[in-house]
């Protein structure tokens, strides 16, 4: 009986992590495209900068404050739903831009940031490496990335802009790593927590792969 | 300036002072990562930073 249980634990456990990779990847995939039909919308109606800003700081707001509140319930989808839609609007004067100079370099970022998430998940999910020992590492990279992006608000340097953007790519490409080993190794065992951490690291890849492009191909 | 620029530096402090507790608490939780460890970050690291370039040298 004793090893029954023994052997039915790990069984369980592996089960678990496996349903919420499932379920995890599911929602990423529906969040990414409904925060790619709002974006859409937002091109299609040509938002203004004051607008996209004011949804990307609700969705900001949703995810500091109504996610970690309703994560463990089923309120937790709509509101995850919500997240990204609104940051997806927040996208629109970006892409709206883009598309106008160079509508390929949208393309190529987004097949990039796709190619990263994928190459990333699929290297942490065969591996199984734990990357939880890259936590500090991550976290203080995105305060020194939030201070430098602070500081070239009010500096202005164009070169200051692209090492910042360079560096989100990292830290957020490490957080996919992070995040997927934790889901492996049970650092987190909450599919809505999980799609989010996921889905702010490819919105940052792409935002970031979109400024690189568009700066080397001489478009920014 | 404008308000837009204001806005964002405003909005980017807050996010500073949001993410500061969990960073500290990373910092001091967690595990001290080996040399191998730090390899299998590397590696897929600079395949990414390859691939930014590929990506560059296409558009």
């Amino acid at each position: 009986m004793q090893m029954n249980s023994a052997v039915a634990r790990p069984q369980e456990a592996i089960l678990q992590t496996n349903k919420l990779i499932k379920n995890t990847y599911m929602l990423l995939s529906m969040t990414l495209i409904f925060s790619g039909v709002t974006a859409f919308f937002s091109v299609a109606l040509n938002v203004s900068h004051g607008i996209a800003f004011a949804a990307s700081l609700i969705g900001i707001g949703l995810l500091w404050f109504a996610l970690p509140r309703t994560q463990n319930s089923a309120a937790g989808v709509p509101v995850i739903f919500a997240i990204t839609g609104l940051l997806g609007f927040g996208l629109g004067p970006m892409l709206s831009y883009y598309l106008s100079v160079n509508p390929s370099i949208v393309m190529v970022a987004m097949g990039g940031t796709g190619a990263i998430f994928l190459g990333l998940s699929g290297y942490a999910l065969s591996t199984r490496k734990d990357f939880s020992f890259m936590g500090g590492f991550i976290f203080v990279g995105m305060l020194v990335a939030i201070g430098a992006m602070v500081a070239n608000i009010f500096l202005g340097i164009p070169a200051l802009a692209l090492a910042v953007s360079a560096a989100v790519i990292m830290i957020m490409s490490g957080f996919i790593l992070f995040q997927t080993s934790a889901m492996i190794h049970g650092g987190e065992t909450n599919y809505i927590s999980a799609t989010a951490g996921l889905f702010i690291s490819i919105l940052n890849i792409f935002t970031s792969l979109l400024h690189i492009l568009g700066a080397f191909s001489g478009d920014d | 300036m404008d308000w837009l620029k204001i806005a964002s530096a405003v909005f980017l402090i807050a996010m500073f002072f949001m993410i500061l507790p969990s960073a500290r608490r990373m910092v001091k939780e967690s595990p001290k990562g080996t040399s191998s460890d730090w390899m299998g970050f590397v590696l897929p690291m600079a395949v990414v930073v390859l691939f930014i370039i590929l990506l560059i040298a296409l558009v």
